[in-house]
């Protein structure tokens, strides 16, 4: 296995994420320090650094950032660890983890601006309030583009949450837990202080580079901070989104290098985490008190994130309905459907192209992934395959134009998969790393002795065990390849209009019905993807004559590991015997 | 060398000029070599009501002239600019991605000051004789700086304030008043912040009403005198801090977040710079039928908007074919529509045939828009120097927390 020729296998995901990643780091760097010659700059400086912390807003906007963008994984994490630590083994987890998906499938600039619509002064809970409060005009609450990015933290937080706890789901499935979590309540342990302590310690391994792609998300966010981050100053990203988009070319020097200073804040944040998960490791008992507090927000918890999220869809629903919804009004008057009717034809004539270019995407994405994954292990290369979640969309997408054109790809189907290819692989290579660490050597080791070659092994073994992750990290990659605004323009110069392009300029126009039409329409297409890959692996089970219900409740890989976990778990490398005092 | 860069660049430009007109082409070998063209118009894509416009235009040059319009729409112009400038960058100097952009100001300047334009366009467009350039001037100075041929304008723009009579029947006329009103009326005004368009307009509209000589505003603005000839600007908007929306500790976005300010009765004004703009609002059910609009007694800024080909366009003759086209006046009247869009003509009406001249005449006003007779007194826009002072001035003093 460990022959260089197997280690080939590696190329074609660093390839698709290295190259164009290179290239906009390049076209962000050069910049950075001064050198944009088509804008007659030849000269390397640091006049663009100078600049840039110069401004009277970086200070504040920086500490906006750290703000948000920490806050809200800490939030995120907290709520996650604390429903999945209360819920184990209960129904409500059943429940829960089929709403997830849905969940996730909701664009993040849909969830923030139905966020808004909910805790705005004329939001819906005001809204509830007003008669008791005797008010007819909003109260001068800012409750969202709040000075501190309170509102934008929450948000962000809400909005992730359900990702980790599907990831925690999803983990801990596998690790064979209940006999240790069994294990460690017979020793007295409180379930909630025995989750802490036995199930974290065996997920974190799986769960540090979700969280981490968290936290480089909340740094960069866009969408979430247009619509309910401060404004003056807004957060590091905005201002680099302000700076690109300035009139005055020459501030793109600015940008690249406001850009570089985002990038260099995650990578710190990170090596912080590094840093804080060394003297954590050492921790073996969690504090009762904390046990008790997390068991106290876990309830809660549980049915306000998923609430959150539902009635932000509803928000969503009705505006696009209404006709007029002036604040006090509790129901908004209508239905008028001009939104729908001015927003369906467009549905018709992009979906199709929406719906191919992440199917492709996908097909490019997920064997570069998968070839990546079978071959041996080299950490170093493949942690490189996530650099993407770490980089300023904005600041990347110069140098990848710049990039397209030069190899004749721009405004062509192959530069605009090759785009594509490299905001999905990542979050493909996210999903599927776990399983795929996880699963039995054994098994590979018994098809070989078998004789089956390393195709035959893939084919007949290990993707059979490993469908639903498969099909999740597929229905994901399609969700993000969706998702996609900025560098499907970039990359399709118009060329290609999908749902993103059509409804995301259409949101720039501020129209709440537009914005809930654009919204739900973006929501669907990875609703329906979402749904199929939930379905198909029960589907296929039922056929093979399974005695197993259908259960299209696990999205992640609780059927790849049946034979796996059940046989062996304790000897699975990437699941360690658990930290249980001895 | 820069200057060097510049004039061969220039002198490149005249070349491909020369080579696409040919020695005295007529417009009609123009049309000839446009017909069968794709033309990728790049624009702001946020108004439904403009997408609908601009598609009917592209079915009728497909009709009339066999030109394919395609239209690419952005979030925010400065995306094509940089598409455009990455294009240069990589040094694809014909063959680009887009044909025709809707320009103005800023983005005009940069684009031309860094050669990203094809030109001079205007001379070429029968049409262009048609537009009112005496009556608006704007028309061929964009923001103090002279369009020179090399955009062609499109439609006309001028700031008004927006206020619902219901809540607000006598809104403060000048930039004076407006700080004795909002004393009386806590926290029912804001502004959206600069750098966002319709914010730094306002901006403007209190430079005019404080610096010492607005005279200056015509010129590049001087960096080492800008303190001290906008100090009163700077007191005003202290002074009138603590009585904005949320006490002037954050802004609003743009407009759209204004208007929604207004609509859900947190702020008691809003502002355009579209004369139609409220009434349409109104019309698509977006702010209350009560709103009007109004202007400062002293007058407010106006300005035009612009149509202008890229230097590497593929297809610049069937640009040049789409900009003829919606100078004409049948587009032109569709475009004052308010039904339609409701953006102002940069046409001389007198010089119009009586059946086209009909065509405007026959145009219903809505009830927030203000008759033509009553957009007045006009001020220029300032010379963009101007702009970059004034935004980084506060952003200095209100945007650092």
């Amino acid at each position: 296995m460990r022959s260089g020729a197997s280690r080939l296998l590696l190329v074609p995901a660093l390839l698709l994420v290295l190259v164009p990643t290179g290239a906009g780091l390049l076209g962000t760097l050069l910049p950075a320090f001064g050198l944009l010659p088509t804008l007659g700059r030849a000269e390397f400086g640091l006049g663009p650094w100078r600049e840039l912390f110069a401004d009277p807003g970086l200070g504040r906007a920086v500490l906006l950032t750290l703000a948000s963008g920490v806050g809200s994984t800490l939030l995120a994490s907290l709520l996650a660890l604390a429903i999945a630590a209360t819920l184990h083994g209960r129904p409500g987890e059943r429940r829960l983890r089929a709403l997830l998906p849905v969940l996730l499938a909701v664009p993040h600039a849909a969830a923030a601006v139905g966020f808004a619509f909910l805790v705005a002064p004329s939001g819906l809970l005001v809204r509830l309030l007003a008669p008791l409060l005797g008010l007819d005009r909003p109260p001068g609450l800012a409750t969202v583009q709040d000075p501190w990015a309170v509102a934008l933290t929450l948000a962000l937080a809400l909005r992730e949450a359900p990702f980790l706890l599907l990831v925690i789901l999803a983990a801990a499935d596998r690790a064979g837990l209940d006999h240790r979590l069994a294990a460690a309540r017979s020793l007295g342990r409180p379930p909630v202080a025995a989750w802490l302590e036995v199930a974290l310690p065996a997920l974190w391994p799986s769960l540090r580079l979700p969280v981490l792609a968290v936290l480089a998300y909340g740094l960069s966010a866009i969408e979430a901070a247009l619509v309910l981050g401060p404004t003056a100053p807004p957060t590091l990203a905005i201002l680099v989104l302000r700076w690109t988009s300035d009139p005055d070319l020459d501030r793109r020097l600015l940008a690249s290098a406001g850009a570089l200073l985002l990038l260099a804040l995650g990578l710190l944040l990170i090596l912080a985490g590094r840093l804080l998960e060394a003297l954590l490791a050492g921790l073996r008992r969690v504090p009762l008190a904390l046990a008790a507090a997390v068991a106290v927000i876990g309830r809660p918890a549980a049915v306000l994130v998923p609430a959150v999220a539902l009635v932000e869809l509803v928000l969503l629903v009705a505006w696009s309905v209404a006709s007029s919804w002036r604040f006090p009004a509790l129901l908004p008057s209508g239905p008028d459907f001009t939104a729908w009717r001015a927003a369906l034809p467009l549905l018709g004539e992009v979906t199709p192209t929406t719906a191919l270019l992440g199917a492709a995407t996908v097909a490019l994405a997920l064997p570069a992934t998968i070839a990546a994954l079978e071959a041996p292990r080299s950490g170093a290369a493949t942690s490189l395959l996530w650099l993407p979640l770490l980089l300023p969309q904005l600041a990347f997408v110069f140098g990848l134009q710049v990039l397209l054109v030069r190899l004749d790809l721009a405004e062509r189907t192959a530069g605009l998969l090759l785009a594509h290819g490299v905001m999905v692989l990542p979050y493909v290579w996210l999903v599927l790393r776990g399983p795929w660490e996880r699963l039995d050597g054994r098994l590979r080791a018994a098809a070989r002795c078998l004789g089956a070659g390393p195709l035959a092994t893939l084919a007949r073994v290990v993707l059979p065990l490993l469908a639903r992750p498969v099909l999740a990290a597929a229905a994901i990659g399609f969700s993000v390849s969706v998702a996609q605004y900025l560098v499907t323009l970039a990359a399709g110069g118009g060329r290609f209009p999908t749902l993103a392009t059509e409804t995301m300029a259409l949101v720039a126009g501020g129209d709440r019905r537009r914005i809930g039409t654009a919204a739900l329409m973006l929501a669907l297409l990875p609703l329906l993807v979402t749904a199929l890959a939930l379905w198909l692996p029960a589907m296929l089970e039922r056929g093979r004559g399974s005695a197993r219900p259908s259960a299209p409740s696990q999205l992640l890989g609780k059927g790849a590991n049946k034979l796996s976990t059940s046989s062996s778990v304790k000897l699975s490398p990437a699941a360690p015997p658990p930290s249980t005092p001895s | 060398m820069g200057s060097t860069r510049r004039t061969l660049l220039a002198a490149a430009g005249c070349f491909a000029f020369a080579r696409l007109v040919g020695a005295v082409d007529s417009f009609g070998a123009i049309r000839e070599r446009a017909r069968g063209q794709k033309v990728y118009f790049n624009h702001w894509g946020g108004s439904p009501q403009i997408n609908d416009y601009i598609a009917w235009a592209g079915s009728e040059l497909l009709r009339r002239f066999g030109v394919e319009l395609v239209s690419v729409k952005v979030t925010d112009i400065a995306e094509t600019v940089g598409r455009v400038l990455a294009e240069k960058t990589a040094g694809r100097s014909e063959g680009g991605s887009v044909d025709l952009v809707w320009i103005n100001g800023e983005n005009f300047a940069a684009m031309k000051k860094h050669g990203l334009l094809f030109g001079p366009i205007t001379p070429l467009l029968p049409n262009f004789a048609l537009v009112d350039t005496e009556g608006k001037p704007t028309t061929l100075v964009d923001f103090t700086i002279p369009t020179e041929g090399y955009e062609a304008p499109w439609g006309m723009a001028q700031f008004v304030l927006i206020h619902d009579t219901e809540r607000l029947r006598e809104p403060p006329r000048s930039i004076a008043a407006l700080l004795g009103w909002a004393r009386g009326n806590p926290s029912r005004f804001t502004y959206p912040a600069p750098p966002d368009f319709i914010g730094t307009t306002f901006l403007k509209h209190v430079l005019y009403a404080t610096i010492d000589d607005p005279r200056r505003l015509a010129r590049p603005a001087e960096p080492q005198t800008f303190e001290a000839s906008t100090a009163g600007t700077w007191s005003f908007l202290e002074a009138l801090r603590p009585y904005l929306w949320r006490e002037g500790r954050t802004f609003p976005a743009n407009k759209e977040a204004l208007h929604q300010l207004l609509d859900d009765g947190e702020v008691d004004l809003s502002m355009a710079f579209n004369p139609a703009e409220a009434s349409s609002l109104v019309l698509a059910g977006r702010l209350p039928p009560t709103v009007r609009t109004y202007l400062f007694e002293t007058g407010t800024i106006a300005n035009t908007h612009f149509l202008a080909i890229p230097f590497n366009a593929t297809a610049k003759e069937g640009a040049l074919v789409a900009i003829d086209f919606l100078l004409s006046p049948e587009a032109q009247a569709r475009k004052q529509d308010e039904r339609i869009w409701g953006d102002p003509t940069v046409l001389d009406l007198d010089r119009l045939e009586p059946a086209d001249r009909a065509r405007f005449e026959r145009l219903e006003r809505g009830p927030a828009t203000l008759p033509p007779e009553a957009l007045r007194p006009v001020l220029p826009e300032p010379h963009p120097s101007w702009t970059e002072l004034l935004e980084a001035a506060w952003a200095r003093r209100f945007a650092r927390g």
